[in-house]
């Protein structure tokens, strides 16, 4: 039964190959999934590639975001300085800040992975900097009065309390940096910009590749925002323990 | 040649990466021919042009967005009903990439100034809807019962008491939608509107500095409708709300 059934589509894909426009991609259909099976290999990178971006602009990102938010923790003079300078490279449109950073870092991975941290940048210093200014003062009170030195109150009291707040924003910025890293093909970096863009707009819209990047792209967004809230569960037990 | 390299070339560097700024910036004041063809390129008349149907594209997207989002959001924020997809269509909206909204539209719809407008509107609606949305349900519920308790109507309630303290977070909102309307836009081009990300796009017709230039353009635009967005909010937020939060920061 199987058998005949393979034959018969084998018999199917030779007859469609012979004739390139009785073919579901030779006639541009919406989605030929026999196109993404038989190419999945094309897929690979461009998705790693994307993983990539994400990963590292979130991480480096997050990174300068917290060191930020320390500093301008104990110095409240310095949130609207960073406030305001993160928000004014916000308001570039991405795909501008891509171009702009061409003729200091050139075309490439670099160039697109610097321009996205700096969204994240914003983003998560936001949060983690309204996470650390909502610390109930009964909580810094506690600590206090059992002796803590500023540094543990920062590391026992204070950023385990901002976490789910930081995490939050760590969320907001992986997502939208899903959605942004499409436009790193523009800097010359890859990522599913390049089955969007290269392999669909630009090959003669070629719709199966527009549709299935679209479909990557929103799977991945999904998938890392799943993961984000399994990670904020874990980081915050005690909240669940609350909503229990 | 050879005392070209090394250290001289080091220090040649930084005057070399002003340098295509400052092409850049020539792109955009002064005309030249195009890298392949002997067509005329740059000056401000071509960035005018470009410049002028990103900016009608863009205002008649962020007013359309507003139109349908802000109403929509202050009433279910006054009812608070709705609040999973108001919250859901906010973080949508983020997972959906611009470029594939595009090219989606480019594949299934078709080209052309109105389809564009129709999808960067679509891109501006959700952050506006989550945070007007939100604004409405911050509102201290103290305020709204004294409001009620006053005699005001229900539309009262919304026009005096809610929407004056929402501001801050609505036009926050609107905000965000005029950064993604912008930025969308831009992306236009490849959906035949010539905006300036045809510039940005068009390497092989516009050499380097003229993707530059489209590029500082681009930014430029989004700051300046910042700037006038900041002042807008400044104007709509009602003096008390903002001598209260000064106080606020001045006692922490």
């Amino acid at each position: 039964m199987l058998a005949t059934l393979t034959t018969l589509l084998a018999q199917v894909q030779i007859r469609e190959a012979g004739s390139g426009a009785t073919t579901c991609q030779g006639k541009n259909e919406a989605f030929c999934p026999s196109y993404v099976i038989d190419n999945i290999d094309d897929y690979v990178s461009p998705v790693l590639e994307h993983l990539v971006l994400v990963l590292a602009s979130v991480l480096a990102g997050f990174l300068v975001a917290m060191v930020l938010a320390v500093l301008s923790h104990g110095r409240r003079w310095l949130i609207p300085v960073f406030i305001g300078t993160t928000g004014v490279l916000y308001t570039i449109p991405s795909i501008a800040l891509f171009l702009l950073l061409l003729p200091i870092t050139g075309r490439g991975t670099e160039t697109a992975i610097i321009a996205l941290s700096l969204y994240n940048l914003q983003i998560i210093y936001r949060n983690a900097n309204s996470g650390l200014a909502n610390i109930p003062r009964s909580a810094l009170d506690s600590g206090t009065g059992m002796g803590m030195t500023k540094r543990q109150l920062l590391w026992k009291v204070e950023l385990p309390l901002a976490l789910p707040e930081i995490i939050a924003g760590v969320r907001i910025a992986t997502v939208s940096t899903v959605a942004i890293a499409t436009l790193a093909i523009f800097a010359g970096a890859g990522g599913l910009g390049e089955i969007l863009y290269n392999e669909g707009v630009q090959r003669g819209v070629f719709k199966t590749n527009i549709v299935f990047g679209s479909l990557l792209a929103v799977s991945l967004a999904i998938a890392f925002d799943g993961l984000l809230i399994l990670v904020q569960r874990f980081a915050a037990p005690w909240r669940r323990a609350r909503a229990l | 040649m050879a005392e070209g390299e090394g250290p001289v070339s080091a220090v040649l560097a930084i005057p070399a990466f002003l340098g295509s700024f400052g092409g850049a910036i020539d792109f955009i004041f002064s005309q030249r021919e195009s890298v392949q063809a002997g067509e005329p390129i740059g000056g401000l008349s071509q960035i005018w042009d470009l410049l002028a149907t990103q900016m009608a594209v863009s205002i008649l997207a962020l007013v359309l967005a507003t139109a349908i989002a802000l109403p929509l959001g202050v009433w279910l924020g006054h009812r608070g009903v709705g609040e999973f997809a108001a919250v859901a269509i906010g973080n949508a909206g983020r997972a959906i990439p611009e470029l594939a909204l595009i090219a989606l539209m480019v594949a299934f719809i078709g080209t052309g100034v109105l389809n564009v407008t129709i999808a960067v509107t679509i891109l501006g609606i959700p952050p506006i809807l989550t945070n007007a949305f939100v604004g409405m349900r911050q509102v201290d519920r103290g305020a709204v019962d004294a409001a009620r308790g006053m005699g005001m109507t229900e539309l009262e309630v919304i026009r005096r008491v809610e929407l004056p303290l929402a501001v801050p977070t609505i036009m926050g909102g609107v905000r965000t939608a005029s950064v993604n309307i912008i930025a969308t836009s831009t992306i236009g081009s490849i959906a035949g509107v010539k905006t300036l990300g045809d510039l940005i796009l068009g390497q092989a017709t516009y050499g380097t500095e003229g993707v530059i230039a489209g590029a500082i353009v681009v930014a430029l635009l989004a700051l300046a409708f910042e700037l006038i967005l900041a002042a807008v909010q400044k104007t709509l937020t009602p003096r008390g709300l903002v001598l209260q939060r000064a106080a606020a920061r001045v006692s922490a």
